[in-house]
Protein backbone atom coordinates (compact mmCIF):
# COMPACT_ATOMS: atom_id res chain seq x y z
CA UNK A 1 0.00 0.00 0.00
CA UNK A 2 1.56 3.45 -1.40
CA UNK A 3 -0.36 5.95 1.20
CA UNK A 4 -1.19 9.81 1.12
CA UNK A 5 -1.92 11.45 4.47
CA UNK A 6 -2.64 15.10 3.83
CA UNK A 7 -2.58 17.54 7.32
CA UNK A 8 -3.10 21.62 7.93
CA UNK A 9 -1.38 23.47 10.44
CA UNK A 10 -3.40 24.95 12.60
CA UNK A 11 -3.11 27.06 16.38
CA UNK A 12 -3.63 25.49 19.14
CA UNK A 13 -6.47 27.75 20.54
CA UNK A 14 -7.07 25.85 24.00
CA UNK A 15 -8.96 28.67 25.91
CA UNK A 16 -9.56 32.02 24.37
CA UNK A 17 -9.44 32.88 20.79
CA UNK A 18 -7.89 36.49 20.28
CA UNK A 19 -7.44 38.37 16.74
CA UNK A 20 -4.57 40.44 15.20
CA UNK A 21 -5.81 44.45 14.82
CA UNK A 22 -6.51 43.79 11.24
CA UNK A 23 -8.83 41.52 12.21
CA UNK A 24 -7.72 39.09 9.30
CA UNK A 25 -6.22 36.24 11.57
CA UNK A 26 -6.06 34.72 14.90
CA UNK A 27 -3.03 36.59 16.94
CA UNK A 28 -0.77 33.54 17.40
CA UNK A 29 2.32 35.19 18.99
CA UNK A 30 1.12 33.11 22.20
CA UNK A 31 -0.19 30.12 20.45
CA UNK A 32 1.58 26.81 19.62
CA UNK A 33 0.43 25.04 16.55
CA UNK A 34 -0.83 21.79 15.25
CA UNK A 35 -3.28 19.93 13.19
CA UNK A 36 -7.15 18.89 13.30
CA UNK A 37 -7.47 15.92 15.61
CA UNK A 38 -8.86 14.21 12.61
CA UNK A 39 -5.52 14.40 11.02
CA UNK A 40 -4.33 13.09 13.95
CA UNK A 41 -6.13 10.45 13.37
CA UNK A 42 -5.52 9.84 9.48
CA UNK A 43 -1.76 10.03 10.35
CA UNK A 44 -2.09 7.01 12.74
CA UNK A 45 -4.01 5.29 10.01
CA UNK A 46 -1.93 5.71 7.55
CA UNK A 47 0.92 4.37 10.03
CA UNK A 48 -0.96 1.66 11.32
CA UNK A 49 -1.94 0.30 6.98
CA UNK A 50 1.51 0.31 5.94
CA UNK A 51 2.68 -1.35 9.88
CA UNK A 52 -0.16 -3.99 8.77
CA UNK A 53 -0.01 -4.85 5.15
CA UNK A 54 4.04 -3.25 4.58
CA UNK A 55 4.40 -0.33 1.74
CA UNK A 56 5.03 3.42 2.18
CA UNK A 57 3.86 6.59 3.97
CA UNK A 58 3.46 9.79 2.83
CA UNK A 59 2.28 13.28 4.36
CA UNK A 60 1.40 16.38 2.52
CA UNK A 61 0.72 20.03 3.43
CA UNK A 62 0.11 22.93 2.09
CA UNK A 63 1.13 25.94 4.09
CA UNK A 64 4.13 28.39 5.57
CA UNK A 65 7.38 26.88 5.84
CA UNK A 66 6.78 26.23 9.59
CA UNK A 67 4.22 23.65 8.76
CA UNK A 68 7.49 21.74 8.27
CA UNK A 69 6.86 20.75 12.34
CA UNK A 70 3.92 19.48 11.63
CA UNK A 71 4.95 17.49 8.95
CA UNK A 72 7.94 16.28 11.00
CA UNK A 73 5.52 15.48 13.87
CA UNK A 74 4.17 12.91 11.33
CA UNK A 75 7.45 11.75 10.55
CA UNK A 76 8.06 11.29 14.31
CA UNK A 77 5.24 8.52 14.56
CA UNK A 78 6.38 6.71 11.80
CA UNK A 79 5.44 8.39 8.47
CA UNK A 80 8.11 7.53 5.77
CA UNK A 81 8.53 10.72 3.50
CA UNK A 82 6.88 14.45 3.83
CA UNK A 83 6.60 17.00 0.78
CA UNK A 84 6.02 20.48 2.13
CA UNK A 85 4.04 22.71 -0.56
CA UNK A 86 5.59 25.86 0.81
CA UNK A 87 3.38 29.55 0.42
CA UNK A 88 3.01 32.56 2.17
CA UNK A 89 0.86 31.48 5.16
CA UNK A 90 -2.32 33.22 4.14
CA UNK A 91 -5.43 31.25 3.98
CA UNK A 92 -5.77 29.39 0.53
CA UNK A 93 -9.70 28.87 -0.24
CA UNK A 94 -11.00 24.99 -0.71
CA UNK A 95 -10.62 25.08 -4.17
CA UNK A 96 -7.24 26.35 -4.30
CA UNK A 97 -6.06 23.94 -1.68
CA UNK A 98 -7.62 21.12 -3.63
CA UNK A 99 -5.81 22.34 -6.94
CA UNK A 100 -2.55 22.38 -5.47
CA UNK A 101 -2.91 18.86 -3.97
CA UNK A 102 -3.90 17.53 -7.19
CA UNK A 103 -0.85 19.13 -9.01
CA UNK A 104 1.33 17.59 -6.22
CA UNK A 105 0.23 13.91 -6.52
CA UNK A 106 0.07 13.81 -10.12
CA UNK A 107 3.66 15.28 -9.96
CA UNK A 108 4.97 12.31 -7.23
CA UNK A 109 2.74 9.53 -8.92
CA UNK A 110 4.59 10.33 -11.93
CA UNK A 111 7.98 10.42 -10.61
CA UNK A 112 7.66 7.59 -7.98
CA UNK A 113 4.49 4.86 -7.69
CA UNK A 114 0.74 5.95 -7.53
CA UNK A 115 -0.97 6.51 -4.20
CA UNK A 116 -3.62 3.56 -3.62
CA UNK A 117 -5.11 5.81 -0.79
CA UNK A 118 -5.33 8.93 0.05
CA UNK A 119 -6.46 9.71 3.82
CA UNK A 120 -7.34 13.25 4.46
CA UNK A 121 -8.95 14.76 8.19
CA UNK A 122 -12.94 15.29 7.42
CA UNK A 123 -12.61 19.06 7.89
CA UNK A 124 -9.52 21.19 8.62
CA UNK A 125 -10.14 22.65 12.20
CA UNK A 126 -9.93 26.06 11.57
CA UNK A 127 -11.53 27.22 8.19
CA UNK A 128 -14.01 23.93 8.50
CA UNK A 129 -14.66 23.96 4.51
CA UNK A 130 -15.65 20.18 4.73
CA UNK A 131 -14.99 19.52 1.05
CA UNK A 132 -10.36 19.56 0.31
CA UNK A 133 -11.04 15.98 0.06
CA UNK A 134 -13.70 15.61 -2.08
CA UNK A 135 -12.05 18.31 -4.35
CA UNK A 136 -9.05 16.30 -4.55
CA UNK A 137 -10.99 12.94 -5.65
CA UNK A 138 -12.97 15.06 -7.67
CA UNK A 139 -9.42 16.62 -9.58
CA UNK A 140 -7.65 12.99 -9.70
CA UNK A 141 -11.35 11.04 -10.50
CA UNK A 142 -11.20 8.87 -7.77
CA UNK A 143 -14.27 7.43 -5.83
CA UNK A 144 -14.35 9.60 -1.64
CA UNK A 145 -15.78 8.15 1.29
CA UNK A 146 -15.83 11.06 4.17
CA UNK A 147 -16.47 10.85 7.84
CA UNK A 148 -14.62 7.58 7.95
CA UNK A 149 -14.62 6.19 11.50
CA UNK A 150 -13.10 2.58 10.73
CA UNK A 151 -11.07 1.67 7.62
CA UNK A 152 -11.02 -1.68 6.23
CA UNK A 153 -8.44 -2.58 3.33
CA UNK A 154 -9.37 -5.34 1.41
CA UNK A 155 -8.53 -6.79 -1.83
CA UNK A 156 -8.39 -4.20 -3.89
CA UNK A 157 -11.26 -2.14 -2.46
CA UNK A 158 -11.57 -0.39 1.20
CA UNK A 159 -14.39 -0.57 3.00
CA UNK A 160 -15.34 2.60 5.47
CA UNK A 161 -18.02 2.48 8.46
CA UNK A 162 -19.79 5.82 9.02
CA UNK A 163 -21.73 6.96 11.52
CA UNK A 164 -25.35 7.56 10.42
CA UNK A 165 -27.48 10.17 11.05
CA UNK A 166 -29.76 8.95 13.54
CA UNK A 167 -27.67 6.48 15.12
CA UNK A 168 -26.32 3.31 14.12
CA UNK A 169 -23.65 2.93 11.16
CA UNK A 170 -23.24 3.34 6.88
CA UNK A 171 -21.02 0.62 5.34
CA UNK A 172 -19.39 2.16 2.09
CA UNK A 173 -17.14 -0.40 -0.45
CA UNK A 174 -15.14 1.18 -3.19
CA UNK A 175 -12.39 -0.16 -5.10
CA UNK A 176 -8.81 1.51 -4.84
CA UNK A 177 -7.11 3.52 -5.15
CA UNK A 178 -9.69 5.67 -3.00
CA UNK A 179 -9.82 8.98 -0.97
CA UNK A 180 -10.85 8.53 2.84
CA UNK A 181 -11.63 11.88 5.36
CA UNK A 182 -11.46 10.20 8.54
CA UNK A 183 -12.65 11.61 11.82
CA UNK A 184 -11.61 11.71 14.95
CA UNK A 185 -12.39 8.60 17.23
CA UNK A 186 -11.36 6.14 14.68
CA UNK A 187 -8.51 5.18 16.34
CA UNK A 188 -6.41 6.46 19.37
CA UNK A 189 -3.45 8.08 18.31
CA UNK A 190 0.20 6.89 19.41
CA UNK A 191 2.23 9.47 21.04
CA UNK A 192 5.83 9.77 19.09
CA UNK A 193 8.74 7.91 21.21
CA UNK A 194 12.12 9.82 21.41
CA UNK A 195 13.78 8.01 18.55
CA UNK A 196 11.54 8.68 16.38
CA UNK A 197 11.48 12.12 16.72
CA UNK A 198 15.36 12.31 16.12
CA UNK A 199 14.86 9.83 12.93
CA UNK A 200 11.68 12.61 12.36
CA UNK A 201 14.54 15.66 12.51
CA UNK A 202 17.25 14.44 9.80
CA UNK A 203 14.64 13.50 7.40
CA UNK A 204 14.30 15.22 4.44
CA UNK A 205 11.57 17.63 3.71
CA UNK A 206 10.87 18.24 -0.12
CA UNK A 207 9.39 21.25 -1.15
CA UNK A 208 7.46 21.99 -4.10
CA UNK A 209 5.75 25.64 -5.28
CA UNK A 210 2.23 25.45 -5.88
CA UNK A 211 0.46 26.96 -7.88
CA UNK A 212 -2.52 29.29 -6.61
CA UNK A 213 -6.07 28.87 -8.51
CA UNK A 214 -8.81 31.32 -7.73
CA UNK A 215 -11.30 30.35 -6.21
CA UNK A 216 -13.88 31.37 -3.26
CA UNK A 217 -15.30 32.41 -1.03
CA UNK A 218 -13.13 35.76 -0.45
CA UNK A 219 -12.43 36.09 3.49
CA UNK A 220 -13.44 40.03 4.67
CA UNK A 221 -12.49 39.71 7.95
CA UNK A 222 -12.39 37.69 11.13
CA UNK A 223 -14.91 38.78 14.30
CA UNK A 224 -15.57 37.03 17.69
CA UNK A 225 -19.19 36.05 17.84
CA UNK A 226 -21.24 38.03 20.62
CA UNK A 227 -21.84 35.73 23.74
CA UNK A 228 -24.90 35.95 25.76
CA UNK A 229 -23.18 35.21 28.96
CA UNK A 230 -25.22 35.24 31.59
CA UNK A 231 -24.79 35.28 35.55
CA UNK A 232 -26.09 31.32 36.46
CA UNK A 233 -28.28 30.77 39.13
CA UNK A 234 -26.69 29.27 41.64
CA UNK A 235 -28.74 26.40 43.17
CA UNK A 236 -26.60 25.23 46.13
CA UNK A 237 -23.49 23.63 47.29
CA UNK A 238 -22.74 20.09 47.35
CA UNK A 239 -25.59 17.20 47.55
CA UNK A 240 -27.39 19.77 50.04
CA UNK A 241 -28.26 21.53 46.46
CA UNK A 242 -30.50 18.12 45.18
CA UNK A 243 -34.22 19.02 46.45
CA UNK A 244 -33.25 22.50 44.44
CA UNK A 245 -32.06 20.99 41.39
CA UNK A 246 -35.27 18.60 41.34
CA UNK A 247 -38.21 21.73 41.67
CA UNK A 248 -36.25 23.23 38.48
CA UNK A 249 -36.26 19.91 36.76
CA UNK A 250 -39.85 19.85 37.76
CA UNK A 251 -40.45 23.86 36.54
CA UNK A 252 -38.89 23.19 33.47
CA UNK A 253 -41.29 20.27 32.71
CA UNK A 254 -38.11 17.41 32.32
CA UNK A 255 -39.59 15.58 35.02
CA UNK A 256 -43.35 15.76 36.15
CA UNK A 257 -44.28 18.08 39.09
CA UNK B 1 -34.31 30.16 -7.92
CA UNK B 2 -33.51 28.98 -4.35
CA UNK B 3 -32.42 25.24 -4.83
CA UNK B 4 -32.75 23.71 -1.79
CA UNK B 5 -31.76 19.89 -0.27
CA UNK B 6 -34.27 19.14 1.94
CA UNK B 7 -33.12 15.74 3.79
CA UNK B 8 -35.59 13.55 5.50
CA UNK B 9 -36.33 10.88 7.47
CA UNK B 10 -39.53 8.12 7.13
CA UNK B 11 -41.61 11.18 5.31
CA UNK B 12 -40.29 13.41 7.88
CA UNK B 13 -37.87 16.52 6.78
CA UNK B 14 -34.96 16.37 9.17
CA UNK B 15 -34.82 19.68 11.26
CA UNK B 16 -31.52 21.34 10.26
CA UNK B 17 -33.21 21.37 6.55
CA UNK B 18 -36.30 22.93 7.95
CA UNK B 19 -33.51 25.54 9.51
CA UNK B 20 -31.93 25.91 6.11
CA UNK B 21 -35.37 26.22 4.25
CA UNK B 22 -36.02 29.35 6.48
CA UNK B 23 -32.61 31.12 5.15
CA UNK B 24 -33.26 29.90 1.47
CA UNK B 25 -37.17 31.75 2.33
CA UNK B 26 -35.23 35.07 3.47
CA UNK B 27 -33.19 35.02 0.34
CA UNK B 28 -35.81 33.99 -1.70
CA UNK B 29 -37.97 37.39 -0.77
CA UNK B 30 -34.72 39.54 -1.15
CA UNK B 31 -34.22 38.12 -4.79
CA UNK B 32 -37.49 38.40 -5.74
CA UNK B 33 -36.93 33.96 -6.18
CA UNK B 34 -39.03 31.16 -5.70
CA UNK B 35 -37.75 28.71 -3.05
CA UNK B 36 -37.47 24.87 -4.62
CA UNK B 37 -36.83 21.82 -2.45
CA UNK B 38 -34.97 18.25 -3.72
CA UNK B 39 -35.84 15.79 -2.21
CA UNK B 40 -34.59 11.96 -2.16
CA UNK B 41 -35.17 7.95 -0.69
CA UNK B 42 -37.97 6.60 0.50
CA UNK B 43 -40.75 9.27 2.35
CA UNK B 44 -39.50 11.92 0.01
CA UNK B 45 -42.74 12.32 -0.87
CA UNK B 46 -44.58 12.68 2.48
CA UNK B 47 -41.84 15.24 3.47
CA UNK B 48 -42.46 17.49 0.64
CA UNK B 49 -45.94 17.50 1.47
CA UNK B 50 -45.35 19.62 3.61
CA UNK B 51 -43.05 22.04 3.25
CA UNK B 52 -45.49 24.72 2.05
CA UNK B 53 -45.35 26.31 5.11
CA UNK B 54 -41.99 26.44 5.16
CA UNK B 55 -41.78 28.61 1.84
CA UNK B 56 -41.47 26.27 -0.28
CA UNK B 57 -43.30 26.58 -4.23
CA UNK B 58 -41.99 23.46 -5.80
CA UNK B 59 -40.64 20.30 -4.55
CA UNK B 60 -38.66 18.36 -6.94
CA UNK B 61 -39.16 14.26 -5.32
CA UNK B 62 -35.93 12.87 -7.10
CA UNK B 63 -36.71 9.05 -8.44
CA UNK B 64 -34.03 6.33 -9.79
CA UNK B 65 -34.07 3.02 -9.50
CA UNK B 66 -30.12 3.14 -8.73
CA UNK B 67 -31.08 5.19 -6.10
CA UNK B 68 -32.26 3.11 -3.46
CA UNK B 69 -29.55 4.00 -0.86
CA UNK B 70 -27.66 7.29 -0.16
CA UNK B 71 -25.04 7.89 -3.02
CA UNK B 72 -23.32 11.23 -2.43
CA UNK B 73 -21.75 12.13 -5.71
CA UNK B 74 -25.20 10.87 -7.46
CA UNK B 75 -27.31 13.24 -5.05
CA UNK B 76 -24.90 16.01 -6.27
CA UNK B 77 -25.49 15.34 -9.88
CA UNK B 78 -29.10 15.27 -9.80
CA UNK B 79 -28.89 18.42 -7.92
CA UNK B 80 -26.43 20.05 -10.72
CA UNK B 81 -29.25 18.81 -13.09
CA UNK B 82 -32.11 20.78 -11.10
CA UNK B 83 -30.07 24.01 -10.74
CA UNK B 84 -29.79 25.44 -14.14
CA UNK B 85 -30.88 28.70 -13.26
CA UNK B 86 -30.80 29.01 -9.51
CA UNK B 87 -29.20 31.85 -8.44
CA UNK B 88 -28.34 30.10 -4.74
CA UNK B 89 -28.25 26.47 -4.36
CA UNK B 90 -27.72 25.26 -0.65
CA UNK B 91 -28.26 22.61 2.21
CA UNK B 92 -28.08 22.24 5.74
CA UNK B 93 -25.07 21.72 7.61
CA UNK B 94 -25.13 18.16 8.17
CA UNK B 95 -23.09 15.39 7.52
CA UNK B 96 -24.53 14.74 4.08
CA UNK B 97 -25.54 18.16 3.52
CA UNK B 98 -21.68 19.08 3.44
CA UNK B 99 -20.79 16.46 1.90
CA UNK B 100 -23.31 17.00 -1.63
CA UNK B 101 -22.61 20.52 -1.52
CA UNK B 102 -18.97 20.09 -1.54
CA UNK B 103 -19.53 17.19 -4.42
CA UNK B 104 -21.76 19.83 -6.37
CA UNK B 105 -19.21 22.39 -6.27
CA UNK B 106 -16.40 20.08 -7.21
CA UNK B 107 -18.37 18.51 -10.30
CA UNK B 108 -18.97 22.20 -11.41
CA UNK B 109 -15.63 23.65 -10.65
CA UNK B 110 -17.69 26.51 -8.16
CA UNK B 111 -17.00 27.29 -4.63
CA UNK B 112 -18.87 26.30 -2.05
CA UNK B 113 -19.23 28.14 1.56
CA UNK B 114 -19.88 26.00 4.33
CA UNK B 115 -21.71 26.16 7.81
CA UNK B 116 -22.91 29.97 7.24
CA UNK B 117 -24.98 31.63 9.80
CA UNK B 118 -26.36 34.59 7.70
CA UNK B 119 -26.65 35.70 4.19
CA UNK B 120 -27.06 39.39 2.57
CA UNK B 121 -28.76 38.58 -0.46
CA UNK B 122 -27.84 42.08 -1.87
CA UNK B 123 -25.36 42.48 -4.89
CA UNK B 124 -22.40 41.67 -3.39
CA UNK B 125 -23.54 38.11 -1.52
CA UNK B 126 -22.00 38.96 1.48
CA UNK B 127 -22.03 36.04 4.13
CA UNK B 128 -21.12 35.00 7.50
CA UNK B 129 -19.44 31.64 8.29
CA UNK B 130 -18.34 29.79 10.92
CA UNK B 131 -14.50 28.74 11.50
CA UNK B 132 -13.70 26.60 14.61
CA UNK B 133 -16.82 24.89 14.57
CA UNK B 134 -18.19 28.62 15.64
CA UNK B 135 -16.21 29.82 17.84
CA UNK B 136 -15.05 32.20 15.23
CA UNK B 137 -16.91 34.21 12.41
CA UNK B 138 -15.50 35.05 9.11
CA UNK B 139 -17.26 37.93 6.92
CA UNK B 140 -17.04 36.58 3.79
CA UNK B 141 -18.06 37.41 0.34
CA UNK B 142 -19.35 34.82 -2.82
CA UNK B 143 -18.97 36.28 -6.29
CA UNK B 144 -20.49 34.20 -9.26
CA UNK B 145 -23.98 34.16 -10.63
CA UNK B 146 -24.72 31.04 -8.77
CA UNK B 147 -23.74 30.68 -4.96
CA UNK B 148 -23.52 27.07 -3.33
CA UNK B 149 -23.75 26.85 0.39
CA UNK B 150 -24.66 25.04 3.91
CA UNK B 151 -25.97 26.40 6.85
CA UNK B 152 -24.69 25.94 9.99
CA UNK B 153 -26.55 24.03 12.59
CA UNK B 154 -28.87 25.55 15.32
CA UNK B 155 -27.70 29.34 13.46
CA UNK B 156 -30.79 29.78 12.27
CA UNK B 157 -34.24 29.11 14.15
CA UNK B 158 -37.46 27.22 12.00
CA UNK B 159 -39.57 29.34 10.09
CA UNK B 160 -43.65 28.31 9.46
CA UNK B 161 -46.61 30.00 8.14
CA UNK B 162 -49.58 29.01 6.63
CA UNK B 163 -48.87 28.80 2.57
CA UNK B 164 -50.33 27.32 -0.45
CA UNK B 165 -48.49 23.32 -0.37
CA UNK B 166 -45.84 22.98 -2.69
CA UNK B 167 -45.89 21.84 -6.27
CA UNK B 168 -44.57 18.17 -6.55
CA UNK B 169 -43.03 17.46 -9.13
CA UNK B 170 -40.86 13.63 -10.16
CA UNK B 171 -37.40 14.71 -11.13
CA UNK B 172 -35.34 11.71 -12.81
CA UNK B 173 -31.87 12.54 -13.38
CA UNK B 174 -29.34 10.77 -15.63
CA UNK B 175 -26.80 8.79 -13.65
CA UNK B 176 -23.69 7.55 -14.41
CA UNK B 177 -21.84 4.55 -13.16
CA UNK B 178 -19.89 6.77 -12.45
CA UNK B 179 -22.07 9.03 -10.07
CA UNK B 180 -23.02 5.68 -8.48
CA UNK B 181 -19.67 4.21 -7.34
CA UNK B 182 -19.79 5.51 -4.03
CA UNK B 183 -22.62 4.34 -2.07
CA UNK B 184 -24.07 2.74 0.90
CA UNK B 185 -24.04 -0.72 0.56
CA UNK B 186 -25.01 -1.78 4.47
CA UNK B 187 -26.15 -0.54 7.73
CA UNK B 188 -25.72 -1.68 11.34
CA UNK B 189 -28.81 -0.36 12.94
CA UNK B 190 -28.79 1.88 16.12
CA UNK B 191 -28.95 -0.29 19.58
CA UNK B 192 -32.97 -0.70 20.60
CA UNK B 193 -34.17 1.88 22.94
CA UNK B 194 -31.15 4.19 23.08
CA UNK B 195 -31.97 7.49 23.48
CA UNK B 196 -29.83 9.15 20.21
CA UNK B 197 -27.66 11.85 21.83
CA UNK B 198 -28.38 14.10 18.59
CA UNK B 199 -32.36 14.33 19.05
CA UNK B 200 -32.43 14.10 22.99
CA UNK B 201 -34.36 16.46 24.67
CA UNK B 202 -32.33 15.97 28.07
CA UNK B 203 -28.22 15.24 27.70
CA UNK B 204 -26.20 14.58 30.87
CA UNK B 205 -22.59 15.28 30.15
CA UNK B 206 -19.56 14.12 32.00
CA UNK B 207 -15.81 15.66 31.43
CA UNK B 208 -12.64 15.20 33.64
CA UNK B 209 -14.12 15.42 36.83
CA UNK B 210 -15.99 12.25 35.82
CA UNK B 211 -12.49 10.73 36.79
CA UNK B 212 -12.67 7.10 34.85
CA UNK B 213 -15.30 5.24 33.33
CA UNK B 214 -16.57 3.41 36.35
CA UNK B 215 -18.07 7.00 37.53
CA UNK B 216 -20.14 7.07 34.20
CA UNK B 217 -23.02 4.70 36.14
CA UNK B 218 -23.96 7.71 38.51
CA UNK B 219 -24.37 9.86 34.55
CA UNK B 220 -26.33 6.73 33.32
CA UNK B 221 -28.67 6.73 36.25
CA UNK B 222 -29.79 10.46 36.22
CA UNK B 223 -30.16 9.77 32.44
CA UNK B 224 -32.32 7.02 32.80
CA UNK B 225 -34.72 8.80 35.41
CA UNK B 226 -34.81 11.69 33.41
CA UNK B 227 -34.90 10.12 29.74
CA UNK B 228 -32.31 11.59 28.91
CA UNK B 229 -28.70 10.47 26.55
CA UNK B 230 -25.12 11.00 28.17
CA UNK B 231 -22.56 12.64 26.53
CA UNK B 232 -19.30 13.11 26.95
CA UNK B 233 -16.22 15.86 26.52
CA UNK B 234 -13.10 14.75 24.26
CA UNK B 235 -10.99 14.39 27.65
CA UNK B 236 -13.64 11.30 28.45
CA UNK B 237 -12.90 9.24 24.69
CA UNK B 238 -9.64 10.62 24.29
CA UNK B 239 -8.42 8.53 27.57
CA UNK B 240 -10.76 5.77 26.40
CA UNK B 241 -13.30 5.96 28.81
CA UNK B 242 -16.51 6.00 26.24
CA UNK B 243 -17.21 5.89 22.60
CA UNK B 244 -16.18 8.57 20.48
CA UNK B 245 -19.83 8.30 19.33
CA UNK B 246 -20.60 10.16 22.81
CA UNK B 247 -18.72 12.83 22.26
CA UNK B 248 -19.75 16.66 22.12
CA UNK B 249 -17.56 19.27 20.58
CA UNK B 250 -15.81 20.44 17.25
CA UNK B 251 -15.02 17.09 16.19
CA UNK B 252 -18.02 15.21 17.87
CA UNK B 253 -21.69 15.76 17.96
CA UNK B 254 -22.82 19.41 18.17
CA UNK B 255 -26.44 19.16 20.26
CA UNK B 256 -29.80 21.25 20.81
CA UNK B 257 -31.27 19.72 23.68
CA UNK B 258 -33.39 21.96 25.89
CA UNK B 259 -31.33 21.51 28.77
CA UNK B 260 -27.88 20.09 29.10
CA UNK B 261 -26.48 18.99 32.42
CA UNK B 262 -22.83 19.33 32.18
CA UNK B 263 -20.90 17.30 35.12
CA UNK B 264 -17.29 17.81 35.80
CA UNK B 265 -16.50 19.81 32.77
CA UNK B 266 -15.09 22.99 32.63
CA UNK B 267 -15.57 24.10 29.22
CA UNK B 268 -12.88 24.24 26.42
CA UNK B 269 -13.82 25.93 23.29
CA UNK B 270 -13.74 22.54 21.50
CA UNK B 271 -16.60 21.37 24.03
CA UNK B 272 -18.59 24.43 23.99
CA UNK B 273 -19.38 24.81 20.10
CA UNK B 274 -20.90 21.36 21.05
CA UNK B 275 -23.24 22.32 23.12
CA UNK B 276 -23.97 25.81 23.11
CA UNK B 277 -27.21 25.49 21.32
CA UNK B 278 -28.68 23.85 24.21
CA UNK B 279 -31.45 26.00 25.57
CA UNK B 280 -30.42 25.89 29.20
CA UNK B 281 -27.34 24.64 30.54
CA UNK B 282 -26.85 23.32 34.17
CA UNK B 283 -23.60 22.88 35.31
CA UNK B 284 -22.61 20.24 38.61
CA UNK B 285 -18.87 21.78 38.72
CA UNK B 286 -16.09 21.51 42.10
CA UNK B 287 -14.51 24.72 40.43
CA UNK B 288 -17.29 28.18 40.09
CA UNK B 289 -14.82 29.78 38.08
CA UNK B 290 -14.39 27.04 35.67
CA UNK B 291 -15.10 28.70 32.39
CA UNK B 292 -18.42 26.37 31.47
CA UNK B 293 -20.20 28.67 34.24
CA UNK B 294 -20.39 31.68 31.64
CA UNK B 295 -22.86 29.55 29.81
CA UNK B 296 -24.76 27.88 32.91
CA UNK B 297 -28.17 29.05 33.72
CA UNK B 298 -27.89 27.25 36.53
CA UNK B 299 -25.03 25.89 38.51
CA UNK B 300 -24.35 23.58 41.65
CA UNK B 301 -21.19 23.86 43.11
CA UNK B 302 -19.99 20.13 44.29
CA UNK B 303 -18.16 17.47 43.52
CA UNK B 304 -20.53 15.75 41.23
CA UNK B 305 -19.48 11.87 42.64
CA UNK B 306 -21.90 12.84 45.59
CA UNK B 307 -24.27 15.78 43.97
CA UNK B 308 -25.45 13.35 41.30
CA UNK B 309 -26.60 10.76 43.00
CA UNK B 310 -28.00 12.92 45.74
CA UNK B 311 -29.71 14.52 43.11
CA UNK B 312 -31.25 10.74 41.25
CA UNK B 313 -32.40 9.74 44.73
CA UNK B 314 -34.52 13.24 45.43
CA UNK B 315 -36.11 12.70 41.31
CA UNK B 316 -37.17 8.55 43.02
CA UNK B 317 -38.18 10.18 46.64
CA UNK B 318 -40.44 12.83 44.74
CA UNK B 319 -41.88 10.39 42.19
CA UNK B 320 -42.21 7.85 45.03
CA UNK B 321 -44.40 10.58 46.97
CA UNK B 322 -46.09 11.53 44.27
CA UNK B 323 -47.24 7.99 43.68
CA UNK B 324 -48.51 7.75 47.29
CA UNK B 325 -50.33 10.59 47.17
CA UNK B 326 -52.12 9.16 43.57
CA UNK B 327 -53.18 6.05 45.61
CA UNK B 328 -54.30 7.76 48.69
Amino acid sequence: MNILVCVKRVPATGGTIVLTADEQEIDTRYLGFTVSPHEECAVEEAVRIVEARGGTSTVLTLGPAAAEDQLRDALAVGIERGVLLETDGSDWDAVATAGAIVDAVKSQESAAAPFDLLLFGNEAADTGDYQVGIRVAAGLDLPVVIGAKAIEILDGAVRVRREAAGGGWEIYEVPLPAVVAVKEGINLPRYPSVPGRLRARKKEIERMTPERRAGGPEKLRLRLPVEHHQAAEILGSGPDAAPRVVEVLQKLGVIAS
Amino acid sequence: MILTLVEQTNGQPDRLSLETLALARRLGSGLGAPVHAVLFGTGARDAAADLGRHGVGVAHVVEHERLDAYAPAAWAAALAQLMSGAKVVLAAGSERGNEVMAHVGAQTGLPMAANCTDVSPRDSFGLVRQRWAGSLLEDARLDGDMRLLTVAPHAVAVEESAGPAATIETFRPELTDRDLRVRVVGRVEAEKGKISLADARVVVGGGRGVGGPEAFGILEELAGLLGAAVGVSRVATSAGWRPHSDQIGQTGLRIAPDLYIACGISGAIQHIVGCKAAKRILVINKDADAPIMGRAAYAVIGDLHTVVPAISAEIRRVRANGAAAGRG
